[in-house]
């Protein structure tokens, strides 16, 4: 089998760079997909909040992926269900279908696996192994796409979006969530999360609180929680039992690259992701990469941004017409986790979106952009914190002028 | 009535039953867990010794020695994962060299093979990742590694196959003797003329039973750390740190699936079921690993867990056929290197209970094999595609950080001695067992195993009796009836 592009990966990142390959020009486009469906993890947000920026509409998981998947079915474009890339060598990949091992070769791939989530074994969580841990994202599954409570009376570790999420989600089918333990100072979820999965729910949040043991060696029968110091140890005297049966993790996302890092692809070292530039290409050459397998997200609609650059650059692959000129690093300067792209072509002249994530939580402060020693740009921010994504734009005049390797800091306004 | 009831289904207890398969018997397997390999057999470092480690004289040395020794033909007729990949027990000061010496003398003693003291540079050669400040160690060639679930499924498989019964679920809860033992279990009562207690942690209860009261057994626990396959290749043996004083140190070794082990450590416990995990254990095993390897990555932690030795206060395994009631025999007290000694402890029984007056006659239709296809994960491309042409369910992957195929996990569950829970599944052909820890395959697991065992998706156990995954469905917990 040959395909001009062929995307690994039918979440909303996958459909949004097929369907933009597709459109620039490249004839044959193959989409593979290893879950029942495509829409990715997607088909069990079935919450609402979707498409905000993309459909200026508030759309449910499903929806948002519909949608997508309604324009990759107008595309005339392929795509194979139940079939997992097992391997991918100089462009040819071997998938595990339905019907068995395929080859197919590739002009070029976009790399769109999305990401998994950490476990207990990630965070060091104390006390037995029973039945009724769950990771929220498989909490989500069950519940959503199955049809099955996991449990009755709930903790959940870690407020991360998919816990606050299914926190309420919980709640409205008759479990009782006792609290949102979360060991930073902070939520990691989006503050609309907070407000309207917990405090609409009189649920509690207990931040700088850690769960210090699982209690049950059949099933959870209760954890205990305590309250940190700042080198967030439990504080002596503040143990507390709470009664459950069940307890949700929700702990971050891991990008899914394991596919990637066989294939050669360089991963960065925070993002844990491929290395990429404007154009979302890796450093294998036409590989590209978009969505959460380059960097987790907290909204889709900048997924499907950026898969739009993927598959479009993906197309000029294919049609010989992609440049590949000098480029540019990005450099995460005081205050900043990590920048997405972490290279810049200088002489494609395209504005260029920079993604990235603060490290602490900040008020009045401003993002600031140094070409060398020189400011190129700043923008005040009354508030940043890391759950919430922050984006720069620079305008394709500022590329163009560009000398030397760029970076970015938080500094007081 | 049966000739001879085996009791627990541990590596011993299935090491015993299958040895006892080779004869003209009946024999029962009591195990009191919803399927084999659910106790200490399940946690531990999954090393066969070389046997330095035990005192010379002891029956555990002279077991560890012999033991090790079957364990290639052991693994080749049962289908399991062995490798002699050696080991290593690194000493950082010239008093820990003294030690080295010592274990090797000891070692010659007990007649282990392979034995030989390396220099830093030796070391190094084959242990790059090692520490600078290793200085020597001891070199044991024919240590090894093995599956140890696989190796409990595959011998009482095998046992069963050649006419052994199992009855899971059924606890021991009292034994009397008339002419025959009559004991009561959770499931009935049933009678034989031989007992052979293998009930690990609970070997002195069981003796207590009938009136034994030769030893007892200390719960004593060890915590461990599983790593990333990333991280697979950080060690090449079973790396040891010297024993001191203060304890045997924290091992740092791979497993026959390509991860990568740390620990143990070594606690005293009040209850035989505390497998819990602890902050200070975790950071124990940290610290100490850190000593061997210092450029491991702890971040690469998939999970952790922890298991209990069944140490007696007599400071040996407790093999002995009892004076109290003729046909009862002990095996009690099995800690480490109960592992490495169990396809010996089962002969040594066979004598024993030859001497008891057991009449042993071969079986004319023995079969010593046990064949279990490679796993899809193992395979190369044209043998994909011929496990395909035979079974299309090899074509959907279940699990995908371990790339395990519905077929593989069907075939775990139908097979003699099969699945029956969630993390049985996982230990026989690992789905879970990857860096997402079941967080995608899991509900796909439940799934098949409710439909192959013909059970609600409600009833579906993670591991222990009251281990329910799910608890009812969506809607019903707020009031409404719903069809699924
Ligand atoms: C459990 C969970 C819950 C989430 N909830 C929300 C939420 O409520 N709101 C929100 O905005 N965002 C949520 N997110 C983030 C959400 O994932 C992103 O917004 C968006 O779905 C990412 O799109 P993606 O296409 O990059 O990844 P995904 O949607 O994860 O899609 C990746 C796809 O690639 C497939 N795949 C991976 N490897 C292979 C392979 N080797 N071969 C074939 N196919 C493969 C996967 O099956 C999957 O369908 C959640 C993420 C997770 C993990
Ligand atoms: C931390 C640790 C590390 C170790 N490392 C090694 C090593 O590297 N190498 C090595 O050789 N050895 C090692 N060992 C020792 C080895 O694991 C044990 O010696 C071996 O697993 C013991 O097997 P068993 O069959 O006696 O016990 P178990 O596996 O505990 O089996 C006993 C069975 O009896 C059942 N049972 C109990 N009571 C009853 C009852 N009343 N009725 C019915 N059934 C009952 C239980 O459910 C259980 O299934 C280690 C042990 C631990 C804990």
């Amino acid at each position: 089998m040959k395909y001009d592009v062929v995307v690994v990966g039918g979440g909303p990142a996958g459909l949004g760079a097929a369907v933009e390959a597709k459109k620039h020009g490249a004839n044959k486009v193959l989409i593979i997909e290893r879950d029942r469906e495509l829409g990715g993890i997607l088909n069990q947000c079935i919450h609402n909040g979707f498409g905000l920026h993309e459909f200026k509409e508030e759309l449910t998981g499903p929806e948002y992926a519909n949608r997508f998947i309604k324009m990759v079915e107008e595309n005339d474009i392929d795509y194979m269900l139940n079939t997992m890339v097992l391997s991918i060598e100089d462009k040819k990949i071997i998938a595990l279908g339905e019907k068995g091992l395929i080859d197919i070769e590739a002009i070029a791939i976009v790399l769109a696996m999305g990401c998994r989530e950490r476990t207990r074994g990630a965070i060091d969580l104390a006390g037995y192994r029973p039945a009724g841990v769950y990771t929220a994202g498989a909490a989500q599954r069950f519940m959503n796409m199955e049809g099955y409570m996991v449990g009755k009376k709930v903790v959940i570790y870690g407020s991360g979006d998919i816990g606050l999420i299914m926190a309420r989600r919980m709640t409205l089918e008759g479990a009782k969530v006792e609290a949102v333990v979360e060991v930073n100072p902070h939520s990691s979820g989006l503050t609309r999360n907070i407000v309207q999965c917990l405090d609409d729910f009189d649920i509690p949040l207990l931040l700088q609180h850690g769960i210090t043991y699982v209690h049950g060696k059949d099933r959870v029968t209760g954890v205990t929680i305590s309250k940190l110091d700042s080198n967030r140890n439990p504080i002596e005297g503040t143990d507390r039992e709470i009664e459950c049966d069940t307890v949700l993790l929700s702990v971050g996302l891991i990008p899914e690259n394991e596919l990637s890092s066989d294939t050669g692809v360089e991963l960065h070292n925070t993002t844990k992701g491929p290395v990429v530039n404007n154009k979302m290409q890796t450093n294998v050459d036409g590989v590209f990469a978009c969505g959460n397998v380059v960097h987790v997200h907290d909204l889709v609609d900048f997924v499907t941004k950026e898969s739009r650059i993927a598959g479009r650059n993906a197309a000029l692959y294919v049609l010989n017409k992609i440049e590949n000129n000098e480029t540019v690093e990005t450099e995460a300067g005081d205050g900043i986790g990590y920048i997405v792209p972490q290279q810049i072509d200088t002489k494609l002249g395209e504005e260029v979106n920079l993604f990235m994530r603060v490290r602490n939580i900040y008020s009045n402060r401003k993002l600031v952009v140094r070409d060398g020693d020189e400011i190129i740009l700043q923008k005040k921010r009354p508030h940043m914190i890391p759950s919430e994504m922050e984006n720069l734009k620079l305008s394709a005049e500022l590329i163009k002028n560009l000398k030397g390797n760029i970076s970015v800091c938080v500094e007081e306004a | 009535m049966f000739d001879v009831a085996v009791i627990g289904a541990g590596v011993v207890g299935a090491s015993i039953a299958r040895e006892l398969s080779k004869y003209n018997l009946s024999t029962v397997v009591l195990e009191k867990g919803v399927e084999v390999c659910q106790a200490t057999t399940k946690a531990n470092s999954a090393i066969i010794h070389g046997g330095y480690d035990a005192v010379d004289g002891t029956l555990k040395a002279k077991l560890n020695v012999k033991g090790n020794e079957m364990y290639e033909d052991l693994c080749n007729e049962l289908d399991v994962h062995f490798k002699r990949i050696g080991s290593l027990v690194v000493a950082f000061s010239e008093e820990e060299m003294e030690t080295v010496k010592d274990l090797y003398d000891r070692g010659i003693n007990n007649k282990v093979k392979g034995l030989e003291i390396l220099n830093k540079e030796q070391i190094k050669e084959i242990e790059p990742n090692i520490s600078d400040e290793v200085i020597g160690a001891l070199r044991c060639k024919s240590a090894g590694i093995v599956c140890p679930f696989n190796l409990t499924v595959a011998l009482m498989e095998n046992a069963i196959v050649n006419g052994v019964k199992l009855n899971t679920e059924s606890e021991v809860t009292n034994i009397s003797k008339d002419e025959y033992f009559n004991i009561e279990t959770k499931k009935g009562n049933i009678q034989a003329k031989y007992v052979i207690n293998a009930a690990g942690l609970y070997a002195d209860k069981i003796n207590e039973m009938i009136g034994g009261d030769e030893y007892y057994i200390i719960s004593r626990k060890g915590e461990y750390r599983v790593l990333d396959k990333s991280e697979g290749s950080i060690v090449n043996h079973v790396l040891f740190q010297c024993p001191t004083k203060k304890g045997k140190g924290v091992l740092v070794t791979p497993t026959v699936h390509g991860n990568v082990l740390l620990g143990p450590t070594a606690e005293e416990v009040k209850d035989p079921e505390d497998v819990s995990i602890t902050k200070s254990g975790l950071s124990f095993l940290t610290k100490n690993a850190k000593k061997s390897i210092p450029s491991i990555d702890l971040s690469k932690t998939i999970t952790s867990f922890s298991g209990v030795r069944a140490t007696p206060n007599t400071k040996d395994f407790m093999i002995f056929a009892s004076s109290k009631a003729k046909g009862f025999i002990n095996v009690g007290g099995i800690e480490s290197p109960g592992l490495s000694a169990a396809p010996a402890i089962a002969e040594y029984v066979i004598d024993i209970l030859k001497e008891e007056g057991l009449n042993f006659e071969a079986k004319a239709d023995f079969n010593p094999y046990r064949k279990k296809d490679k796993p899809f994960s193992n395979m190369n491309n044209e043998e994909r595609k011929e496990a395909i042409k035979k079974d299309i369910r090899h074509s959907k992957i279940i699990c995908r950080c371990e790339t395990t195929t519905e077929a593989e996990i069907i075939d775990a569950i139908h097979r003699p001695a099969g699945a029956r829970t969630v993390d049985g599944v996982k230990r026989r052909v690992r789905p879970g067992m990857g860096r997402c820890q079941g967080g995608f395959c899991g509900p796909r697991v439940v799934e098949i195993l409710a439909r192959e065992l013909n059970l609600d998706m409600e009833d579906v156990l993670k591991d222990y009796e009251n281990s329910k995954m799910i608890l009812g469905k969506v809607k019903e917990s707020r009031g409404e009836k719903i069809e699924i």
